[in-house]
């Protein structure tokens, strides 16, 4: 079976519908999302749709921190990010902030563990960028397969002796084995708001039978969901970091 | 999982059946195999099942993981065919074809070689490692132990335990233990932790060859860390100190491999197979004439340097191969005053500026001197080469570029296209680039069919140049029809 692992969708409308259907056309059957539904893009009441719609049909959704923040006080956020909450909040049906607020934190199933930013703690949302992150993160999730988003770079993480973690820089299209005697923590990449200077959408597919991860990259109209930014008002700079993908 | 290291012949396996015990090694054991379940390969089988327990090292099992996760991934005929691998957790094995050839360790028993020996099978091992390289793999363990002749003298590298491939997680970059290569093979630099440079293997290659042409390891066979680190700063003694009989060049092409820091390295195998299978283009340096070791201030010098170079730099093989490019240019000298000429020069021109460390081979491919023309048939040939040999060097000379970068070669053919084709591939070439045909060209039909089928047949990328100021308007044009 393929799983589309999908994170930080940030209310791009145009990045999770692109790369959907990229998912589908590689033979994905069933979907995550690992949680940053909203936040930061103009359409999170679309994003929402669209997904509340998978999970009917029994796709896994986790939470994020853009998500608690439609209706929890205590997360920290930027003015800029905070400019895209208080927008969501005025845009947002009851029924999809219900949505959001039934998300869970952590799912855990056969060998995989799907959070959105840390097993440890998942609460604090905490993020695995470095080797001792990812250690602890794995530790907690007791699983082979600890699937993440929230630090918006691909990267995997894998134990090559004892619980130390190494990192690993993955190249787009090409399946990586990822054998369950070992621990590896997948970071899958943003689907909404890229960083790495490159603004195509970023995904990732585990296949359960080869027991390998193939992290995506999908060329979608990035200026179609800049120009959605600026038309409903949110800071420019929010536009420009989906143009130029940082 | 410890019964399957003592495999009886008839076991079967996840569909394969023994055959007999080839080889106990420290880290794995080789058992023929054939296959009872499933389709047959068509060739003979090897299946390499690791040793663990307690007592093996744990970089033996890392090692078998990183070959079983690789060897799937590399094609070509520098490489054994993957065929299985079974379960680490379960049954640990891989089988995989079962080569036949000779190892090149047996034939190092009889070094030092003939000078054309060295040549030809250092051009092959060189053709392999580059071979691999381009798949963004580095061996790591390049040594003969590891090297199989085919009989028709291809090389075929073997064992990728110690392998790195930059698509993949390497399970041995963070082995604080020294973990990779074998002690007289192994490069300064991963002696130092180095788990990403393509150079490593040229250092390796350099060691084979010097080991061919001499008998001798440059560096001997240390046996503890200590040791090894002193190729760090020290140069061997040069080959020619060992056997008088290697010519300079070839001490030259040895020691260049052997350089301690890696940018003095050839940046490319291709390089490397480039030089020995053409001897009169190999720039000399120092090196080609050195008759000691370096001196005392010198090899301080080096120590002293080498403090400073911990932290070798990671190289992806193939951006490494990209920036050492060999591109071939096929010049027509048989019509020295085609109008072509100048585009090609031109188009030349832009990739020497580009300022990479290419190698530019410039070829003309004639027809064959006929048979019964005045003199004898060596005469006319060897006339005819000089001809055209003279009309490649006035085509390259308006270009200076330096010597050691550039080779001219006149190849007599009667199918050109044929011809450029293979000479492109045996010489590991990563660009052709070639004259347009013009549609009006009577007088050159060959031509027309030369650019078409290399650009139909070639192994690798071809530029076609056009004379830019002819729009095809123009050749349309009646009054171009008149001749």
């Amino acid at each position: 079976m393929q799983i589309a692992l999908l994170s930080d969708i940030h209310a791009n409308v145009q990045a999770l519908q692109s790369c959907l259907d990229d998912a589908r056309t590689k033979g994905a059957t069933r979907f995550v999302f690992l949680g940053d539904l909203v936040g930061y893009g103009a359409d999170p009441g679309g994003v929402i749709d669209v997904i509340a719609q998978y999970v009917a049909e029994g796709a896994i959704a986790v939470r994020g921190n853009h998500d608690e923040a439609i209706y929890g006080s205590s997360i920290y956020m930027n003015d800029m990010a905070m400019s895209a909450i208080n927008y969501a909040k005025r845009v947002l049906a009851p029924a999809q902030i219900t949505f959001l607020q039934n998300l869970p934190m952590i799912v855990r199933e056969d060998t995989c563990c799907f959070v959105h930013a840390s097993a440890a703690s998942p609460e604090k949302y905490s993020y695995v960028d470095s080797p001792t992150a990812a250690e602890r993160c794995a530790g907690a999730s007791e699983l082979p397969h600890t699937f993440c988003g929230h630090v918006h770079e691909q990267r995997l993480y894998f134990a090559a002796r004892g619980p130390r973690m190494t990192v690993f820089r993955p190249t787009p299209g090409v399946a990586v084995p990822v054998p369950a005697h070992r621990r590896w923590v997948a970071l899958v990449g943003s689907v909404g708001q890229p960083r790495d200077h490159n603004p195509k959408a970023a995904y990732a597919i585990f296949d359960t039978e080869q027991v390998s991860i193939t992290f995506c990259r999908v060329p979608y109209d990035h200026h179609a969901a800049a120009a959605r930014i600026r038309e409903v008002g949110l800071p420019e700079s929010i536009a420009y970091r989906v143009e130029s993908g940082i | 999982m410890s019964s399957l290291e003592s495999l009886a012949p008839g076991s079967e396996i996840d569909g394969f059946r023994v055959i007999n015990r080839l080889h106990i090694g420290g880290t794995a054991h080789l058992f023929s195999v054939e296959v009872i379940k499933g389709p047959d390969p068509g060739f003979p089988l090897v299946m390499k099942v690791p040793r663990v327990g307690h007592d093996q090292p744990t970089e033996s099992i890392l090692g078998f993981e990183t070959e079983a996760m690789i060897l799937p991934a590399l094609k070509g005929a520098h490489v054994p065919r993957f065929v299985a691998a079974g379960d680490l957790a379960r049954v640990p094995y891989l089988t995989m074809e079962w080569l036949q050839g000779t190892g090149l360790a047996a034939i190092a028993t009889t070094a030092p070689l003939p000078e054309a020996r060295v040549l030809k099978l250092g051009a092959s091992v060189a053709d392999a490692v580059h071979a691999l390289h381009q798949q963004n793999t580095i061996h790591h363990d390049l040594k003969p132990d590891n090297i199989i002749i085919r009989e028709d003298e291809t090389a075929v590298l073997l064992d990728f335990g110690f392998a790195h491939h930059a698509h993949f997680p390497d399970f041995l970059a963070e082995e604080k233990r020294f973990a990779s290569g074998s002690a007289p093979y192994v490069s300064p630099e991963q002696l130092t932790g180095s788990r990403a440079d393509p150079r490593s293997d040229i250092f390796a290659l350099g060691v084979v060859l010097y080991e061919l042409a001499t008998g001798k390891l440059p560096f001997g066979v240390p046996d503890t860390l200590n040791a090894m680190k002193n190729r760090l700063w020290a140069s061997p003694a040069p080959p020619r100190t060992r056997v008088p009989s290697i010519p300079p060049w070839l001490q030259e092409v040895i020691l260049r491999c052997l350089e301690p820091d890696p940018a003095a390295r050839y940046q490319s195998a291709a390089h490397v197979a480039l030089d020995l299978r053409n001897p009169e283009q190999v720039l000399l340096t120092a090196r080609a004439n050195r008759t000691e070791r370096a001196g005392f201030m010198t090899q301080f010098g080096l120590w002293w340097r080498s403090r400073g170079e911990r932290h070798a730099l990671n190289r992806n093989p193939q951006v490494l191969i990209s920036e050492s490019p060999v591109i071939m240019v096929a010049v027509d000298t048989s019509h020295p005053d085609d109008e072509r000429h100048q585009a090609l020069q031109w188009t030349a021109r832009q990739m020497a500026s580009l300022n990479l460390e290419f190698r530019l081979i410039c070829v003309s491919a004639i027809r064959a001197a006929s048979i019964g023309e005045s003199g004898g048939v060596a005469d006319t040939s060897s006339g005819l080469q000089l001809v055209h040999k003279v009309r490649l060097r006035n085509w390259i000379e308006p270009l200076r570029l330096p010597a050691h970068r550039v080779s001219l070669h006149v190849l007599e053919s009667g199918d050109p296209a044929a011809t450029l084709l293979e000479f492109a591939k045996s010489n590991n070439v990563d660009l052709i680039v070639l004259g347009a045909p013009a549609p009006n060209e009577t007088s050159l039909a060959w031509w027309r069919s030369v650019a078409s089928t290399v650009t139909a047949n070639a192994h690798c990328s071809v530029h076609v140049v056009r004379v830019p100021s002819r729009s095809r308007e123009d050749w349309n044009r009646p009054d171009n029809f008149a001749a």
